[in-house]
């Protein structure tokens, strides 16, 4: 079953189009991932999906209602975690968590039992009577992803969850991520950019450029698809275009001095592939990453800090509203 | 009504912060406090109005002044929330527009009224102790008193509400406020008889809420008033049901 649903969504900001007929199924359950360089509509498409954004045309099921016409009700079936800060700076963590029960209508009893365990599930509990100013960056996007779950809703949206937190954090928060959706059946969508962790953690995952879908699939796929294995070598000249003919090589890629060839399987085809290049400088040979698929489907590398949604989606939108 | 409880959330939080930032608080009375005492005592050495010391028949106007300014200010938070990601933390909530605008107001006009509160308790020591000598302190003038400052800071806080819904930065919001709430003030009677204002003047000052919040107030407090007290409570409840209207239609259509 298909707990979202887009059919031609899209948002156009003036000229810009930053999501273009997008049309995307999510199943019930489903960790699934976006990906995309800066400004390729990731954050725009969350934020239309959770109703805080209309869309210029074109509309999206989410837990079966329109986002249009049920606003309220999608409303109710999902949690977010924001990209930027979204916690009061002067109230408590425990008063934050608190304030969100409230919003989201929970009874004394249920909140405070709930409170209690998002606060040991980020480890926050013996922070949370100081103020959320004095918290790290770190504590802070903790808090928040508490908050986000504490109302156990259907869907939960993250918006570049993880950034900016130590390696062990993260890793923290992606297992108790991967149990929400196991054990709790949440559907979970992410906003990401870091590789090792939408490879690791998304059963499906899209890769989003200019406004519309490069490719979908589950991420071991994605990798299958483009080969298994990416040869580097450096050396002087290359005929690169009968190396592409070869029936076992995907991809031929050339960077400052050296050529990228994507191959099924290294193992097998090394020796054939060398034999055929002649004399080399250096040979690299790793298995094909995320990172490569990326790379392939939007001939950029997605950039460490610079999420999405940031500075430049932000002043596209200030712009439009004059 | 599922949303009592997100009201009361967005006034706790309201009543908290406002609890933190001693600051507000200490801004907010030693302003109108200084212009009690220096203009009031300024120009009470030269002018008197209808028999009244001007202390006295400054003191009001005084508290429409403390009212107007740190009610439409209050708008300037939600400008704040929208800087990060706090609003669309309430938005994306399952409460309605509406209610979220409710529970703003209440948030706002508490932080408000009990400025006015303490102002109320500064101007009835000031008056035991004879600084201020034309005021009537009883439960009955207290209690109108304070139905006039409760209608009006409820509009008010609405203006700035419906200001700060609309505006992207903090200095934005603070030059359409100051353009509304300067002339609201000077133009409200607050220091000055308004019987023989020159007669350009005088639609101004007859088309301003203002006026009638402070000759409500100065008619309960003081004993000088213009309009019939009914019809001064009439015209700010109609005031404020049209702000809060207003309010509710920014809110619903306010885009982050």
């Amino acid at each position: 079953m298909d707990i979202i649903e887009t059919k031609n969504l899209t948002k156009t900001y003036g000229n810009l189009t930053a999501v273009d007929h997008l049309d995307l199924k999510i199943g019930k359950g489903e960790v699934f991932g976006l990906l995309g360089p800066n400004g390729a509509g990731k954050s725009t498409t969350l934020l239309m999906l959770t109703t805080l954004v209309p869309p210029t045309s074109g509309t999206a099921l989410v837990n079966g209602f329109d986002i249009l016409r049920q606003p309220d009700q999608v409303r109710k079936s999902i949690g977010i975690v924001f990209q930027d800060p979204s916690s009061d700076e002067t109230l408590t963590g425990y008063e934050n968590l608190k304030l969100h029960g409230l919003l989201y209508d929970m009874d004394a009893g249920l909140r405070e039992e709930r409170i209690v365990e998002v606060l040991a599930l980020v480890e926050l509990t013996d922070r949370k009577d100081d103020m959320v100013k004095k918290y790290s960056g770190g504590m802070r996007r903790r808090l928040e992803l508490a908050r986000g779950l504490m109302h156990h809703p259907e869907i939960l949206f993250l918006d570049e969850p993880t950034l900016g937190l130590d390696p062990q954090t993260r890793e923290h928060i992606w297992e108790y991520v991967r149990r929400l959706a196991t054990e709790k059946k949440i559907t979970i969508i992410i906003t990401t950019h870091y590789m090792d962790e939408a490879d690791r953690l998304c059963d499906r995952l899209a890769i989003i450029d200019r406004g519309k879908i490069a490719v979908l699939g589950p991420p071991d796929q994605l990798k299958k698809e483009l080969g298994g294995d990416i040869i580097r070598m450096r050396a002087g000249n290359f005929d690169m275009e009968s190396l592409r003919e070869l029936d076992y090589v995907t991809h031929v890629g050339k960077d400052d001095g050296s050529i990228s060839v994507t191959v099924r399987d290294a193992s097998q085809y090394l020796q054939d592939l060398l034999g055929r290049v002649g004399k080399v400088e250096g040979v690299e040979v790793r298995p094909l990453t995320l990172e490569d698929v990326f790379i392939h489907y939007t001939g950029r590398a997605i950039r460490e800090g610079a999420p999405e949604g940031g500075w430049a989606e932000k002043v596209m939108r200030a712009g439009s509203r004059k | 009504m599922s949303d009592l409880k997100g009201i009361y959330a967005l006034w706790y939080r309201e009543f908290k912060v406002f609890q933190r930032e001693r600051s507000r608080m200490v801004a907010s009375i030693v302003n109108p406090v200084l212009w009690l005492l220096i203009i009031g005592g300024g120009l009470g050495s030269v002018l008197s109005f209808g028999g009244v010391d001007y202390l006295s028949f400054l003191y009001p106007g005084i508290l429409l002044q403390s009212v107007l300014f740190s009610a439409v200010f209050f708008g300037v938070y939600i400008v704040w929330d929208k800087k990060i990601d706090f609003l669309k933390e309430v938005l994306v909530s399952p409460m309605s527009r509406t209610s979220i605008f409710i529970g703003k107001i209440l948030g706002g006009s508490t932080d408000t009224l009990l400025q006015s509160a303490i102002l109320l308790v500064i101007g009835y020591v000031f008056t035991v102790s004879g600084v201020l000598k034309g005021i009537t302190f009883s439960p009955l003038s207290v209690i109108i008193a304070s139905v006039f400052l409760f209608v009006t800071t409820v509009g008010l806080v609405s203006i700035g509400l419906i200001i700060g819904s609309q505006m992207e930065s903090p200095e934005g919001f603070q030059l359409i406020s100051s353009f509304l709430i300067f002339p609201m003030f000077f133009l409200s009677g607050a220091l000055f008889p308004i019987e023989n204002l020159p007669s350009w003047l005088t639609p101004f000052v007859l088309v301003n809420p203002a006026t009638y919040s402070v000759d409500g107030l100065r008619g309960v407090l003081v004993g000088l008033h213009r309009f019939n007290l009914g019809l001064d409570l009439l015209v700010i409840s109609v005031f404020s049901l049209v702000m809060i209207l207003i309010g509710t239609y920014a809110f619903r259509k306010m885009k982050l």
